[in-house]
């Protein structure tokens, strides 16, 4: 960079970086704000007392919040749906995307195959056939209805367009040897992808983890419901009833502390995952900028 | 050519070496058919007075009875409008935004204050609607921190989710939060990929920082600022239902109710089926054609093909 002591260009720096400065401490102040109530006393932030500290520092929301049995149960159904519908995704996601990476001379059929999984980017048969046609499989209050519909069509082609950078050679040398296809992805195209699959496997995990509405609807029986569609109607019926305690702790602990704590925990997962994240961003945007 | 002509010796050692290959292509096109196909059949529903008992196959048929009843509604073109209002607007916004951000922190000079600050302001876009709705109704409330800013500033609070006039521009305003850092990462990583020498020579030709900005950093990120807005357009039909589905209530219904948020309250609450699977059908129909236009602009002006 270039250093001029021009007092034009200082004044453009100080400005600058104060004004990104400040657009970061506007991000993070609502985050900070619903923090500090979720640590303070009920009566604190009843009181609306609260804006970046804590008020009568307390950590009984938290433990109210872990102690409860329908937020361990919706926590679990997360966690099941996490795990599953990332490695079933990331599974389909790779057997697909290596024949795709094939020319047409070598796998024919293949512009049609690659229409067929473009077609649904592009048309939707939208929510209510949507609905019925998983109602009529009867996979209503089935984990399945949030898993298996999760072919992730965008993965599918990143990752395509990834085996296609693959140097020919290494498979043209494995074909000769009599290496079939299935060891060839295994052996050769998966371990040079790593960074990629793991790109890929993050945002997928990220996706179902923060997903809602396909459990909102799916899941008729609230028992069933993963944690974010139970933080919903925790949030939007502003009624902490749901959170079936007994009724003394509720009216002990401020439902607005209750719903900041509840809120937090729902993002622990996302914390946990996030500086593992920042280092495939970079991965993610090659991924998405490479063309066959 | 008759079949037994297909069993050349060539074809049996083509099918020997890649049977395997169609066999990895199966289960996605076997999901695809119940999960993506299925459904399109089932847009049927619109062109019927569907009766679950009955499903896709045995509903009595009523021709286009339920696409005239929404479009002599005065309900249905009103959602459309609000939706490309409010999707026009945050594409708008969203965009100019992120490039602006994206200028400014491209000319920050302190290595780790840019990452530190490109990993605050990225963070929101993995938190989902329901952890920043919840956040934003607790701020946003009389009694939170914005409510209570105004009242220490002696203005009235402003009951930012309950007011038609202040409904959208909360829309605008809450997504800018989520995704402008998120949206500044394409142009970020074409701004890096400019030659320093480039400014130097701009420097020594006494061009200041804005001259330089607007003669270099624009125009190399000009290609991917007109994809983006291409690619924008297949997309004015989606206004971010997870946002307005959080956010809205029904007093708001006049400027924030859109075509999703429609389609489900009609479908999954009302069970007037066959309307809200008519909405849902004009608006695929119309977000595939719009989709199409928007490829051919972004392959015309940006040279971009997503396979």
């Amino acid at each position: 960079m270039i250093r001029e002591k021009d007092w034009r260009n200082v004044a453009f720096d100080i400005f600058n970086h104060l004004f990104v400065f400040v657009l970061g401490l506007l991000a993070l102040a609502p985050l900070v704000n619903l923090l500090a109530i979720s640590l303070s006393s009920s009566a604190a932030s009843m009181g609306g007392y609260v804006t970046f500290l804590p008020v009568d520092f307390t950590l009984e929301n938290y433990t109210a919040i872990i102690k409860s049995d329908s937020v361990y149960r919706a926590f679990m159904v997360s966690v099941q749906r996490t795990v599953l519908g990332t490695i079933l995704s990331m599974f389909i996601t790779v057997i697909t995307a290596y024949p795709l990476s094939k020319t047409a001379r070598e796998f024919k059929g293949r512009n049609v195959f690659i229409w067929i999984i473009v077609f649904t980017m592009l048309f939707e048969g939208g929510l209510i056939p949507y609905f019925m046609v998983i109602r009529s499989l009867g996979l209503l209050n089935s984990i399945w209805a949030l898993i298996l519909p999760g072919v992730s069509t965008w993965s599918i082609i990143l990752l395509m367009n990834f085996f296609k950078e693959v140097p020919r050679e290494l498979e043209e040398a494995a074909l000769l040897d009599g290496a079939s296809h299935w060891q060839i992805l295994w052996k050769i195209f998966i371990p040079l992808s790593t960074p990629a699959l793991a790109t890929l496997a993050l945002f997928i995990a990220v996706f179902h983890w923060n997903s809602w509405f396909d459990g909102m609807i799916f899941m008729t029986d609230h028992a069933n419901y993963p944690l974010q569609t139970y933080l919903r109607t925790v949030v939007i019926d502003m009624n902490s009833s749901t959170l079936q305690m007994d009724a003394t702790t509720v009216d002990s602990l401020s439902q607005r502390s209750l719903r900041a704590a509840m809120i937090f925990i729902s993002t622990v997962p996302i914390m946990v995952i996030y500086p593992f994240l920042q280092r495939y961003f970079v991965t993610g945007i090659k991924l998405g900028s490479v063309k066959g | 050519m008759s079949v037994s002509a297909l069993f050349t010796p060539k074809f049996k050692a083509y099918f020997q070496r890649t049977w395997i290959l169609y066999m990895m292509i199966i289960p996605t096109l076997v999901l695809l058919a119940i999960f993506a196909y299925y459904p399109m059949y089932g847009t049927v529903i619109a062109f019927q007075k569907f009766n679950p008992g009955l499903g896709f196959f045995r509903s009595p048929w009523v021709g286009l009875a339920n696409f005239e009843r929404i479009f002599n509604s005065p309900t249905f073109p009103r959602v459309i409008g609000n939706t490309l209002i409010i999707a026009i607007s945050q594409m708008v916004v969203g965009q100019v935004s992120a490039v602006l951000l994206a200028l400014s922190l491209n000319e920050i000079r302190f290595i780790w204050f840019k990452r530190f600050m490109q990993n605050l302001l990225y963070m929101p876009h993995f938190l989902s609607w329901v952890v920043l709705g919840g956040i934003l109704m607790e701020i946003l409330s009389p009694f939170g921190l914005v409510g209570k800013a105004q009242t220490a500033m002696g203005l009235d609070p402003i009951i930012f989710l309950g007011s038609n006039d202040w409904f959208r521009p909360t829309l605008v305003l809450t997504n800018l939060w989520k995704e402008v850092g998120w949206g500044t990462i394409i142009y970020l990583a074409a701004l890096t990929g400019i030659d320093p020498e480039l400014y130097e020579a701009a420097a020594i030709d006494g061009a200041n920082r804005f001259q330089r900005m607007w003669h270099i950093s624009i125009p190399s990120i000009l290609t991917t600022i007109i994809l983006i807005a291409s690619l924008n357009l297949g997309n004015v039909l989606q206004a971010n239902f997870e946002q307005v589905f959080m956010l809205y209530n029904p007093t708001v219904y006049q400027t924030g109710d859109i075509i999703d948020t429609y389609v489900y309250r009609m479908g999954l609450i009302q069970a007037e089926f066959g309307i809200s699977a008519a909405a849902g059908l004009f608006k695929s129909i119309i977000g595939f054609l719009l989709i199409i236009v928007s490829y051919k602009l972004a392959d015309k002006y940006a040279g971009y093909k997503i396979f």
